[in-house]
């Protein structure tokens, strides 16, 4: 199996340069939210291992609601950040993207604040590597290549079943498989199809996985007693902050809602990203980092691919600290999160779905944040307010610039359909009900 | 006497449209009008015979109905401080163009080449006039004097024809409607197991609890001199509430190619009749008698009235047909209203329930696809009109001077976005409804092709231990030709914007 991983570049924007900046980032597209993945900066559609991208600049509106808690504004630099999902290593990678896109990232890291012409690009990116706390794949093990092929299985199928329907449409179920898988046989031996084998899983990332795995459960054994002893002291405060934190509930500018749609809705999945300030004290902290690095283990070693609990729209999405690589930087100096995703339909069901379907897990994330809708136990009511939650979340959301996705046109749910198709045709024994279902597939 | 409950709706302040279909009166007509003069329009609203939603015994003969858009609220002088209130999707409009694009309103549909409500011809309210038919034209002329002429340019008179419950295509409409929970007896509860046609109050008339127990954002005023006579906001007494006993208005007008579609599946069916008839019926989800194509359940579902007829027609969910075998998935019907609920399936214990929202229960494809229906209920109170074409007659060519037909589609929700927009974009327009791709509504779709899915002319007939059906090659059945947001104000609030701009 072919991991996938995900790389963010993160970096201070020079004030003087922010305007050609985004004139940069606006070249990239042939429209507003429609990238073009040909585009001489980043050649996004060479990449045979990317899946999604973007880069934006991270306009925080909202950097002054920490004075409803009494605080001064921090003086925050802009940030820019360029992001994506990729199939096996990050360095490989990151030497592919100097490669080939050398001069466009020059043209754009130069907007930056420390980089040189002269800098070495793979080196400066890395040390600008923003990792993410947590972090969500669809469908682990699916690459680039694999969703390519099996939807070019699924374009030849159809045309066959085209052609051949009026046979078919009075074929059992068996038969019509049997047929099927033949055609199949014909084609990739004839390789006018391909259906790569799974590669092995690379031996480093596999025991990294496993101690992963293994090792948060047992530092959560070791801290068992001391959690005990402290979950009272812990639920006493987080409900008293719960009933006192500041209410804030500014809705969100139409004319910052209008720019965010022009960019949405110009393809059948839409990314998202978004960002805010984490409330004051060290409880806010630590319940973000608890609940962040639960999301990242279940996300990586307990969900069934396709399923983010009942949400099966999700391609990717990561948490991500921003301004402070090492959580223990975020006691001193960031206390900004913010949250990218890759979602298929529209926003407004995107919000839907959070809401109805995972808003005890939306309410624990993001309700340490400042200005989300009061919760109660920490996983109770929030966003089910859901007029101020959408508010709130529009108002946090940040327009992105540019964004590329490798598969135009397909949903998290039509990549589930094509490979379950793939897995059917290859399977020699399959019971009657199996070969029905497989069939209502196609 | 006992002073009345907070929540209880005082019917007299609610438009009638709200409460009543006004299907008695049999005539109809909708005045999309512009504001030539601001004060006068003022002193048109504040005599206007709107009527209210009071049972009347006998029944009114006449009803007249007003709704304004934003931009017509702007020009009776509304503060812009008052407009930003309502929601984004009516200060933005139906034509901007990130809306026009969710709602499929594209290429032939663009509102560019609109009739009314496009960039070229926007309209700032619509009065719509219901009447029996002797009755009709007294009641028009009595409305429309010389201080009607002096306030609006005219932007166009929608006519509408009554053809006695069936819409243009030749099936019956108007069967499923939601029930208004009105005395707000339903509790709200965060997991429904349970299709119902009861929804909350909140859903469809602003100032009460909707679906989610909460209220929808709208314009609340500080108490001053001016908006004394509106009534306090529920959940902010200290305020002044603009929108409650008021709602939105959805208004488009729907062209339907009534040859086209009924030439269209009589080629498909080879010229065979009974099989034209049984792909139109599996288009639409009913039969043209109105009935569904999945059997019959033995539980009413409740607020479906009193009617054995209504009943019995709404009698069913989709739940017996996982398949798609008996109402093809991508049916008009299954796709409005898929009659699911917030939960696949019943969990028996809370252990199984966990499961399932952790997400893993049963790993079916289609398993929870869908958004659930509850919180994605409209109101439909929309006309056709056009004179009618029996569908054994619409297989003739058209003559030249075949008139227009086809819908004024008309809804009411509280929250457009969440409700008439979500049904429209990720039910109606979506190529990837409920695990389907390369469809769109087989009736309304405009079958545009999306980036990385070039066609979208497809309907596929599911069936059970066979291979389906594709039927391809969809022409475009429905032309969008005009469309507004409007905003529908309690009789307390009509009277607030009458007043608005006199000082």
């Amino acid at each position: 199996m072919t991991p996938q991983t995900q790389f963010m570049i993160l970096a201070p924007i020079m004030p003087a340069r922010e305007a050609e900046l985004r004139q940069l980032l606006a070249s990239m597209n042939h429209a507003p939210g429609r990238v073009n993945p040909d585009n001489t900066l980043i050649p996004f559609a060479q990449f045979d291992t990317l899946h999604v991208a973007r880069l934006l600049i991270l306009d925080d509106q909202t950097t002054a609601d920490v004075g409803v808690h009494g605080l001064p504004v921090p003086a925050y630099p802009l940030y820019f950040a360029l992001l994506g999902d990729i199939d096996g290593n990050e360095n490989a990678f990151l030497q592919e993207l100097a490669r080939r896109a050398a001069v466009g990232l020059s043209m754009l890291f130069s907007c930056c604040e420390g980089f040189t012409s002269t800098a070495d690009l793979v080196a400066w990116m890395k040390r600008h590597r923003s990792p993410a706390i947590a972090n969500y794949v669809n469908c682990r093990g699916r690459t680039l290549w694999q969703v390519r092929e099996e939807a070019a299985l699924r374009d030849a199928l159809e045309n066959y079943l085209t052609r051949h329907a009026s046979a078919l449409e009075k074929m059992p179920p068996r038969e019509i498989h049997a047929q099927l898988a033949a055609f199949i046989k014909e084609e990739t031996a004839i390789s006018r199809l391909m259906l790569s084998a799974e590669e092995p899983t690379p031996l480093g990332w596999w025991i990294k996985d496993t101690l992963h795995l293994i090792g948060l459960p047992v530092l959560l054994l070791l801290a068992l007693p001391l959690l005990i002893v402290a979950a009272p002291f812990y639920l006493l405060r987080l409900r008293q902050l719960e009933k006192t934190d500041p209410a804030l509930y500014p809705s969100v500018d139409q004319a910052w809602s209008d720019a965010l749609a022009l960019g949405e809705d110009h393809d059948v999945t839409n990314q998202f990203s978004a960002m805010g300030s984490l409330k004051p004290g060290l409880l806010r902290l630590l319940t973000t980092l608890g609940v962040l690095l639960t999301v990242n283990y279940a996300a990586r070693h307990l969900v069934r691919p396709g399923r983010l609990g009942r949400i099966r729209s999700i391609h990717f999405a990561r948490w991500v600290f921003i301004g402070g690589a090492k959580p223990w930087a975020l006691v001193k100096t960031a206390r900004r999160a913010a949250f990218f995703s890759n979602y298929d339909g529209s926003v407004e069901s995107y919000m839907d779905d959070f809401i109805n379907k995972a808003g005890f897990g939306l309410n624990a994330s993001f309700s340490n944040a400042i200005g989300y809708p009061r919760t109660n136990w920490l996983v109770l009511d929030g966003c089910a307010d859901e007029c101020k939650y959408k508010e709130y979340l529009r108002r946090h959301t940040l327009p992105t610039q540019v964004w590329y996705k490798a598969y135009p046109g397909l949903t998290a749910i039509d990549l589930e359909r094509n490979t379950r198709i793939r897995c059917g045709l290859e399977s020699a024994s399959m019971s009657n009900e199996e070969i029905s279902a497989w069939l209502a597939l196609l | 006497m006992a002073r009345p409950a907070m929540n209880q709706v005082d019917y007299a302040d609610v438009q009638g449209l709200l409460r009543f279909g006004y299907k008695h009166m049999t005539q109809a007509r909708y005045a999309l009008l512009r504001i030539k003069n601001a004060a006068a329009a003022r002193a048109w609203l504040r005599t206007a015979p709107v009527s209210n939603a009071m049972l009347m015994n006998p029944p009114p003969t006449t009803a007249l109905q007003v709704a304004f858009t934003a931009p017509g609220l702007r020009a009776l002088g509304v503060a812009e401080s008052v407009i930003a209130g309502f929601s984004h999707a009516f200060r933005g409009g139906m034509t901007q163009e990130n809306r026009a694009r969710e709602l499929g309103d594209v290429a032939d549909n663009a509102p560019e080449y609109w009739h009314w409500g496009g960039p070229a011809n926007e309209v700032h309210l619509v009065v719509m006039f219901f009447a029996d038919p002797q009755a009709f034209d007294a009641f028009v002329q009595a409305s429309t004097g010389d201080v009607w002429n002096e306030a609006f340019a005219e932007a166009q008179w929608l006519h509408t024809e009554n053809l006695d419950g069936v819409e243009p295509f030749g099936f019956a409409d108007g069967i499923s409607q939601p029930q208004l929970d009105w005395e707000s007896q339903q509790q709200a509860a965060h997991i429904r197991y349970d299709y119902s046609n009861v929804v909350a109050l909140g859903e469809f008339l602003l100032g009460y609890c909707n679906e989610y127990g909460k209220l929808t954002d709208r314009p609340l005023l500080d108490p001053d001199a001016a908006n004394t006579d509106l009534l306090p906001a529920l959940d902010a007494p200290a305020k002044k509430d603009l929108g409650r006993n008021g709602t939105y208005l959805v208004m488009r007008q729907l062209e339907q190619d009534v040859r086209a579609f009924w030439q269209f599946v009589h080629r498909q069916a080879g010229g065979n009749e009974a099989e034209a008839q049984m792909l139109a019926a599996a288009m639409v989800g009913r039969t043209r008698a109105g009935d569904a194509l999945v059997p019959v359940q033995q539980q009413p579902i409740p607020g479906t009235g009193t009617n054995p007829e209504q009943i019995r027609q709404n009698q069913f969910t989709f739940d017996h047909d996982p398949s798609g075998a008996r109402c093809p998935f991508g049916a008009h019907v299954r796709r409005a209203n898929p009659r699911n609920t917030d939960f696949p399936g019943r969990p028996t214990s809370l252990l199984k329930k966990l499961i399932t929202v952790l997400g893993f229960g049963p790993q079916g494809f289609r398993d929870d696809l869908m958004s659930s229906v509850r919180f994605h209920r409209i109101l439909r109170r929309g006309r056709e009109y056009g004179c009618e074409l029996k569908p054994e007659d619409a297989l003739a060519p058209a003559p030249p001077d075949d008139p227009r037909r086809g819908l004024h589609f008309i809804c009411l929700n509280a929250n457009i976005a969440r409700q008439f927009e979500f049904i429209q974009n990720a039910w109606m327009a979506s190529s990837k409804f409920s695990g389907l791709t390369g469809e769109t509504d087989p009736l309304l779709g405009n079958h545009q092709p999306v980036p990385g899915c070039p066609v979208t002319s497809v309907f596929t007939v599911q069936r059970d231990n066979a291979l389906r059906q594709r039927v391809t090659g969809l022409p475009q059945f429905v032309m969008v030709r005009g469309g507004a947001y409007f905003f529908l104000p309690s009789l307390r609030a009509l009277r607030y914007i009458a007043r608005a701009g006199d000082q």
